[in-house]
């Protein structure tokens, strides 16, 4: 019934902010907060001489430049507080694995406490792969100096040689004596700070007993019974709930706006900030009808759509990055094959594309937002970077760094699509304008629009090859997408590899694997057809070419648990394989498609895909991210692609934008290479980028037809690609 | 607004709604029953499937009065005393999750399915479950939880 006109918000971010990085806990808050019991806490060798003196086992303040700690409670409870976040990927596991690993104690024994900004320590946020490699052996360290720490106030207690006591499942034993003695009665009455000041041993993979195990997901029970709170299930007394007046497209100008019909509507109240057009209402029904109720009108721009998009990619630039183009000597028009002067190698040369696509996790973007009588904001929120969304609220709402707690509850998954801060700021601002807590939950269709995509991306790749097989010149061009997975695996001296970046009309950013999956199809399509060209089978013209032992190793793990050797494409039977590495991560994909001839109907039916990242944390787990990487890559393999056409996306629903389902998904195996003498990386994105090409030289193999642009079979024709023959 | 007795989980819930509210809205958002998520407001992702009468239905497509005088079933009404089903514990035991934000409509969707098909083949549950979307791509894993149930209830376990 009212309007409410908010506070004016900068909404232009900065693109790295001031805030300060220093953990917030202060030593008499912690204990105060949390009891007494062993804190140790996680800092680098430097900062921890100048703050704290080095060693353990005083009684220091708490560090401030903490990037994790772990509590051992009196009661013997052991919580580890990280940054991280839990979207899917099974990180909570695998991290409290490795940390009861070090600490001998059971996996029940540790809660992880992770993306509360007020509570852990700052973290740039779970992306890239980087949780198993950079957090995981931080908390090694900082458990295994725990133990050691326990060690000695046992010794301390006993009046023995630490070097003689045992420790194991949750206590200190000394043999001598049969005494024992758990960690909360170590620890009880006792309020210790121990910072990590060096390189703690740790607990070699080959001898793992809980790392290293199929430990089922954390709190699996809670998922099974309804009982976990996702971002969007979070409720507050006296919650409102809110929306967002959208444009009809991108870049539009808001000409006139009559919202009289929606204040009529019961409990309704208005926001209005220039452009930024909001309600809340008592119920979310009201809130939807209220927002649909407002007449808006507004103009759009011309605007790029697929049809022009890869033409409009290569000529534009990104502008403050380098201004034109380095002429790339690739010309794809003349793409036939052509033999060079001497007649000792044949040279190819071809481009690929790959369309925009959503993420579309099945949780769209989500904020509860609360302003308390102190003016602190705590939002919870569904995202991948909890101090980057903090970041932006402390931007958009001129607060100072302490005024401001963002958490996020396990979430309704991200894949590299929930970086960002919008839904925060918008739930915030409308809880502001409101005096209320404010749920705002997006509809698909705003996931869809209002989200941002997996760049579009054309590649332009240009080879030669002797005739006995071996790569003699390597050149591969990516435009837009990105530079990650460019660089080539294969032996070749000099190869020339470039990423021009450009002004994309659509909001981009990353995508799970990045453009690791654009570059991949693009090589290992262009490799199918260089074996094709020089007549190799495509395993052998890889061998021929490689000798990075790891890619090698998956390579001929995949081939051999498919069957390779002794698979024989037909016209309705089609064998492909594609291969690569990233992050730390190698993976072979071998794929079998089915083809009807006669209605060109193309049918995944069977998927091998071998994987290797150092010692496996938890086989489980990496089974799954592997198996659900392959079944996500079916999509943009072949019908997932963004519609869109002067600002405005054409498909945004799952009626028209379609995902894998269970009719799409092949028999899969996964075979898992353990290489406990390797440091484990991360693995949740690298298994996506095999998918593609494989199934790509699969459908070359039985048909003869090559098609270089993803997706490869789409429901409806792409403007601006060449029709594909092929459909599912 | 109007008043509305549901029948939900065995118990009868007095709630304020509006005429042409979604079953969805109203178990989410005036009976904090979260469990049934929203996926795409559409009917085609799943993620929402309650049981009404023993059907498997989209909250998001049912009218809260057309879900009058019916037995409403949501996830959180299927355990009994602590006590999983068949179809919850299987998920459980075989991991058929990653983020689990679909679990719930898919465990629902695979309860109606074992009533109405308690030994199916591996081709009947895809077709089956073919409406619910996982976006993490736990498919295989799915489908052979709901093996493993129909399997724990033909040896006279659980409902």
């Amino acid at each position: 019934m009212s309007t409410l006109l908010s506070d004016p918000i900068d909404l232009a971010l900065p693109e790295t902010s001031n805030a300060p990085r220093c953990f917030a806990l202060d030593r008499r808050t912690f204990f105060k907060v949390f009891g007494g019991g062993l804190l140790v806490c996680l800092t680098d060798a430097n900062v921890l001489a100048q703050e704290a003196g080095g060693g353990f086992g005083g009684r220091q303040p708490v560090p401030t430049a903490v990037s994790a700690w772990l509590q051992i409670a009196a009661d013997g409870k052991i919580s580890v507080f990280t940054g991280k976040v839990e979207i899917g990927q099974n990180i909570r596991t695998s991290l409290a694995q490795l940390v009861a690993e070090e600490l001998m104690v059971p996996f029940d024994a540790i809660t992880m406490v992770m993306g509360d900004t007020d509570l852990v320590p700052y973290d740039a946020g779970t992306f890239g792969s980087q949780s198993t490699p950079q957090m995981g052996p931080r908390l090694r360290n900082m458990a295994a100096t725990a133990r050691q720490a326990l060690l000695q106030m046992a010794a301390k207690q006993w009046s023995v040689d630490a070097a003689s006591l045992t420790i194991a499942d949750g206590k200190v034993t000394n043999p001598a004596s049969k005494q024992s003695l758990t960690y909360g009665q170590l620890t009880r009455g006792e309020k210790i700070v121990t910072t990590v000041s060096s390189t703690a041993p740790l607990t070699p993979a080959n001898v793992w007993k809980v790392a290293g195990k199929p430990i089922p997901k954390a709190n699996g029970r809670e998922f099974v019974t309804g009982k976990h709170k996702y971002p969007s299930d979070i409720a507050l007394p006296g919650m409102m709930f809110g929306k967002v007046l959208r444009a009809t497209g991108f870049n539009a100008t808001l000409v006139s706006v009559d919202t009289s019909a929606a204040e009529k509507l019961p409990g309704v109240k208005l926001v209005r900030d220039g452009d930024f057009i909001g309600v809340v209402a008592p119920d979310a029904y009201t809130a939807e009808q209220a927002i649909a109720a407002i007449q808006a009108k507004w103009t759009i721009p011309s605007q790029p759509s697929n049809q022009n998009i890869f033409d409009y990619l290569k000529n534009t630039p990104e502008s403050g990055r380098g201004g034109a183009r380095p002429n790339a000597s690739v010309q794809p028009a003349a793409a036939a094959t052509a033999q060079s002067a001497d007649s000792q190698a044949i040279e190819l040369a071809q481009s690929y594309t790959v369309q925009y696509i959503a993420h579309a996790p099945l949780e769209p973007r989500a904020a509860v937002a609360q302003w308390d009588s102190t003016g602190k904001l705590t939002v919870w929120t569904g995202t991948q970077r909890p101090f980057g969304v903090k970041d932006e609220l402390v931007a958009a709402f001129h607060l100072d760094p302490t005024k401001v707690r963002v958490l996020q509850p396990d979430m309704g998954s991200g894949y590299g699509g929930k970086h960002t801060g919008e839904t925060a700021i918008e739930a915030a601002r409308l809880a502001k304008a409101a005096g209320q807590p404010v749920r705002l939950v997006w509809t698909r269709e705003e996931e869809f629009t209002w989200a941002y995509f997996r760049p579009a991306g054309l590649m332009e790749l240009k080879a030669s090859v002797q005739h006995d097989g071996t790569l003699i010149s390597w050149e591969h061009h990516n435009y837009n997408s990105g530079n990650a997975g460019l660089e080539t695996s294969y032996n070749v001296s000099h190869p020339v590899t470039a990423y021009h970046a450009s002004r994309s009309p659509l909001r981009q950013a990353s995508y799970r694997a990045l453009a690791s999956t654009a570059n991949h199809f693009a090589r290992e399509s262009f490799m199918d057809e260089l074996a094709h060209a020089v007549a190799m089978d495509p395993l052998a013209f890889r061998r021929k070419n490689l000798t990075e032992p790891r890619l090698l190793a998956v390579l001929n793990a995949a081939a051999e648990k498919f069957g390779w050797a002794t698979s024989r494409s037909t016209p309705t039977r089609g064998f492909g394989l594609a291969c690569g590495m990233e992050k730390g991560g190698h993976v072979a994909t071998c794929a079998e498609v089915a083809i009807d001839p006669a209605t060109k109907s193309v049918k995944i039916v069977r998927v091998v895909s071998a994987w290797e990242s150092g010692a496996v944390v938890n086989p489980d787990g990496l089974q799954n991210q592997n198996m659900g990487a392959i079944i996500q890559g079916i999509g943009g393999a072949l019908f997932e692609a963004i519609h869109f056409a002067d600002g405005r996306i054409l498909n945004p629903h799952f009626e028209s934008y379609r995902l894998p389902r269970f009719s799409d998904t092949p028999q899969v195996d996964i075979v898992l290479v353990d290489r406990k003498d390797i440091p484990s990386a991360g693995a949740g994105e690298t298994g996506l980028v095999g998918l593609a090409p494989a199934v790509g030289n699969a459908i070359f193999a039985a048909t003869g037809a090559r098609v270089r642009n993803m997706p490869m079979a789409p429901d409806a024709p792409i403007p601006g690609i060449t029709s594909s023959p092929f459909t599912t | 607004m109007s008043d509305y007795v549901l029948n939900v989980n065995g118990a009868k819930l007095k709630v304020s709604a509006l005429a042409d509210e979604t079953l969805l809205s109203v178990l989410r958002n005036r009976l904090d029953l979260t469990g049934t998520k929203y996926g795409c407001g559409e009917g085609e992702c799943g993620a929402c499937t309650v049981l009404m009468d023993g059907a498997a239905v989209h909250a998001c497509q049912t009218l809260v009065a057309d879900a009058v005088g019916k037995q409403i079933t949501t996830i959180e009404g299927l355990e009994q005393n602590g006590k999983l089903t068949a179809v919850q514990q299987a998920f459980l035991d075989v991991g058929a999750f990653q983020c689990a934000y679909c679990t719930s409509g898919m465990i629902m969707r695979a309860t109606v399915l074992l009533h109405e098909l308690p030994n199916p083949t591996e081709a009947q549950i895809r077709t089956r479950m073919n409406g619910n979307i996982c976006r993490c791509g736990t498919y295989p894993r799915i489908v052979q939880a709901v093996q493993q149930a129909s399997h724990s209830m033909a040896k006279g376990g659980a409902r």
